[in-house]
């Protein structure tokens, strides 16, 4: 599991799908433990999907399934997201 | 700028190989001429997309090794051997041929060419790569901000750029390059020859150190970050780029 850890980095290109604005420099913050951090500091771990997780309590903060036409997001366990406008 | 074409999602451009040289027996860099590039950030990647004739695709992301400046961008790939793209682009990719690339991507692992202090980079493997356009950035902007290398391989045969890293460390620029050497060391090695361990990076890393980015492998990266907090570096002042056994 450690060993296929990544940073938000790698979800970048995949989030710019659906971001307007440059993602990894935006802050979210973790709805299970409250910490802020840069996308590009959260964990992601790549599959089948691309998941998130905060890198303070390891909580999913961001679930992303695409199939090439469409992309689902479940973001339940980020509580707000601060891009640049 | 209003323009839509500001804020636009990314779109897949085409890439044209321009040229391919070898680093090392299992590196190569390819110059590509990127129709439309909006320029970069050195540390960004992109997305490399190839596209099989029955219509499967794989994709996969590289550091871009080159400095901002003009459609042409580097990027600097090690073969996997059963990787999906990087045999491809490190094999058979030759002058002419085109696939299909998506960037600049990531605006956080990027250089800060006035972070307030010195800098401190630090690459496993071809984790160099984003820190070598951070070097040749830095350079190219003359910037004055103290920067040190810190680049871990296994072997010489193993390091990238080795003649442009070893010209930049005498150029009295205020820019260091320090290499370990973790499993085999020339005859005449006087260089560091280990992994980097918290002994190691307290010999090296500045203590009044702004800002460090390290990148490399997952378990590499998080020893080095691990290390350096644990030298009582801010958290808040490094910032990692992982990349994983999945790549290639």
């Amino acid at each position: 599991m450690e060993a296929l850890r990544l940073d938000g980095n790698a979800a970048a290109g995949l989030l710019s799908e659906v971001f307007a604005g440059e993602v990894t420099t935006a802050v979210g913050t973790c709805d299970s433990c409250g910490a802020v951090e840069a996308v590009g500091a959260i964990h992601v771990y790549m599959a089948a999907g691309t998941v998130l997780r905060c890198p303070h309590c390891e909580a999913v903060v961001m679930k992303v399934v695409t199939d090439g036409e469409r992309i689902w997001m479940d973001l339940r366990g980020l509580r707000t997201l601060e891009l640049a406008s | 700028m209003e323009g839509a074409a500001v804020l636009g999602r990314l779109n897949w451009h085409v890439a044209e190989v321009a040229d391919v040289w070898p680093e090392t027996d299992r590196v190569k860099t390819l110059a590509l001429d990127v129709e439309g590039w909006p320029g970069h950030r050195a540390g960004q990647h992109v997305d490399v997309r190839l596209t099989a004739d029955d219509g499967y695709q794989a994709q996969r992301s590289y550091s871009i090794a080159s400095p901002d400046g003009g459609p042409r961008v580097e990027l600097t790939v090690e073969r996997i051997d059963d990787g999906e793209v990087s045999p491809y682009l490190t094999g058979d990719a030759h002058a002419g041929d085109r696939f299909e690339l998506r960037g600049p991507v990531g605006g956080y692992f990027v250089w800060d060419p006035d972070p307030g202090g010195p800098v401190l980079l630090v690459g496993g493997g071809s984790g160099v790569v984003p820190l070598m356009a951070m070097v040749r950035q830095r350079t190219a902007n003359h910037d004055e901000v103290p920067t040190k290398l810190l680049y871990s391989a296994r072997s010489w045969e193993d390091v990238i750029y080795r003649d442009e890293l070893g010209r930049y460390g005498k150029r009295g620029d205020g820019l260091e390059v320090v290499f370990t050497l973790t499993r085999e060391q020339p005859p005449d090695w006087t260089g560091f020859g280990r992994r980097v361990d918290r002994e190691l990076l307290s010999q090296v890393a500045p203590p009044d150190l702004s800002l460090t980015l390290v990148c490399g492998p997952t378990p590499f990266v998080e020893a080095v970050a691990e290390a350096l907090v644990g030298l009582g570096h801010e958290p808040s002042r490094i910032k990692t780029e992982r990349f994983g056994p999945t790549g290639g």
